[in-house]
């Protein structure tokens, strides 16, 4: 079986988490009012804020260390079939529980299609160009060097 | 020692209800709110976040609010608050040449793949003080852009490590120690002494860092590349039994170039001293730089003399919050110790008196 970015996955679930990850609360929910109603989830695991240990590495490339911990909040719900996840960094309930439900939807064949279009692709385009601006504003401030005439 | 004594609970309440208005200070202006701090005090809402081992920065600004700016309660604040936390796991090791920059400057190459990019920086500022900013309300000019390739940036030491000229960072399986897990013990791993210094306090890291230049560890630092910007972080949930991006993290990140003259095993190359912080912060990436290397004397053949080359001394007194706790904690009641110490003085005394009385007759 050859692995295709259906729905189910994991790249294109890691994509849809990773920006949803990314997006506010109030973008989350301003979006999910966009789409056809939801049917009644059911919680499985209700927000809840832990720690996470960030590691680097010794030198960029050796070792792993600990870095010192974040602020995650996870959540977890069942819609229909789907179970979703959510896993973000800091400590906003309602943040978690909008990408639990909204990952759930989106392993929905029939919701998928929607949801990219109303969620997902809009985010993805407004958090690329963020991005986009800040190498922007690195890029004009990239030193080129000039070698100075000597004078005889 | 000192003793628990029952009293002054009207005493403390007044006390801290003194507190609570000078916090707040001169009511006719407007009250700071935690957003405000997270905003515009961001470099000490960074050193917050780094010294009380923490990425939250409305946490760190909600500490520094409460801690009246005193950043070191602050991190003691964010630190305990930690404590109530569970810890949901451990991330994937940070992949820094994977960052989004903003800053990253080499002091040993000129040209080098990805340029010499300033970033928001205080360097080549004057340092005079700014009176405009006293105005408020002021129109601020959108910063200027150019074009961008945002492709990944490989690491200076990398360039150097393919040549050969550059040690190679050993790689080993196994978890890391954690302090936050298991106390202190020596000789301490590499890993538990770069965790240490992650969060130890800026002014001590700088201090000793210092000294090396100086000549208490011959030290001759060059800075192969500072990097500034964010990066997700991952984690693998064990019911997802995959990795999953959780969000940005600001990062400051220093490899400082040392001269090593070899050993019988391994030729003269150079060797890295490494500093990587959370947020803004490259005063003390710098320093924890330095210091990392200082630590690796022993392991490198090296002598180890100066201060910042004692493991025990530079690691147990790098924590500001443990020393805050320790050198505080004398202001605690020692009523019972120093009744002893006086009774203890007196005996002496009145032995002594004793003794002069007996030789004078």
């Amino acid at each position: 079986m050859t692995q295709t970015d259906t729905p189910s996955s994991h790249a294109a679930r890691q994509k849809w988490m990773s920006i949803l990850a990314r997006a506010s609360a109030e973008e989350l929910s301003a979006a999910l009012a966009a789409l056809p109603h939801l049917p009644e989830a059911e919680i499985l695991r209700a927000p809840e804020t832990g720690l996470v240990m960030v590691r680097g590495r010794a030198g960029g490339d050796g070792d792993a260390f600990n870095l010192g911990e974040m602020t995650v909040t996870r959540c977890a719900l069942r819609l229909g079939a789907h179970i979703g996840h959510a896993y973000v960094a800091g400590r906003d309930h309602a943040k978690a529980r909008l990408a639990a439900l909204l990952d759930a939807a989106l392993q929905d064949s029939a919701l998928y299609p929607a949801c990219m279009q109303a969620v997902i692709e809009p985010l993805a385009a407004a958090q690329q160009e963020a991005r986009a601006a800040e190498a922007r504003k690195a890029a004009a401030t990239r030193v080129d060097f000039f070698t100075m005439a000597t004078m005889r | 020692m000192y003793v628990a004594v029952k009293g002054g609970e009207k005493a403390i309440s007044a006390a801290h209800a003194w507190l609570d208005e000078t916090r707040r200070g001169d009511t006719t202006l407007p009250e700071l709110s935690v957003a405000q701090i997270e905003q515009q005090m961001a470099l000490a809402v960074d050193r917050v976040m780094a010294e009380g081992s923490c990425h939250d920065r409305f946490l760190a600004a909600l500490a520094i609010k409460q801690a009246k700016g005193d950043l070191i309660e602050a991190a003691f604040l964010l630190r305990a608050y930690r404590t109530t936390l569970p810890r949901f796991g451990a991330s994937a090791p940070l992949e820094t040449s994977r960052m989004r920059l903003r800053r990253r400057i080499s002091a040993t190459y000129k040209d080098l793949p990805g340029g010499q990019v300033l970033g928001p920086t205080f360097d080549y500022t004057h340092r005079l003080l700014d009176f405009a900013l006293a105005a408020e309300g002021r129109e601020m000019p959108a910063a200027p852009q150019a074009p961008a390739d945002m492709g990944d940036v490989p690491r200076v030491t990398e360039i150097l490590a393919r040549e050969g000229l550059m040690q190679r960072e050993p790689m080993t399986k196994g978890e890391p120690g954690d302090l936050t897990r298991e106390p202190l013990s020596f000789p301490a791993s590499r890993p538990v002494r770069l965790q240490n210094l992650a969060r130890g306090d800026e002014g001590f890291l700088l201090a000793l860092g210092y000294s090396t230049q100086r000549g208490y560890g011959n030290a001759h630092p060059f800075v192969g590349e500072i990097r500034v910007g964010h990066i997700g972080v991952e984690i693998t949930p064990p019911e997802l039994g995959f990795a999953i991006d959780i969000g940005d993290i600001g990062i400051t990140e220093c490899q400082m170039v040392n001269q090593f003259k070899g050993s019988r095993t391994e030729p003269a190359q150079f060797t890295r001293g490494y500093g990587l912080v959370f947020g803004h912060g490259e005063r003390r990436a710098m320093a924890m730089a330095l210091v990392d290397r200082g630590l690796r004397a022993r392991e490198l053949g090296e002598e180890a003399d100066a201060p910042a080359q004692q493991e025990e001394f530079v690691l147990y007194h790098s924590d500001n919050i443990e020393a805050t706790g320790f050198v505080e904690h004398l202001k605690l009641p020692h009523y019972v110790d120093f009744q002893s110490e006086l009774e203890n003085l007196r005996t002496i005394r009145s032995t002594a008196q004793g003794e002069q009385h007996e030789a004078a007759e």
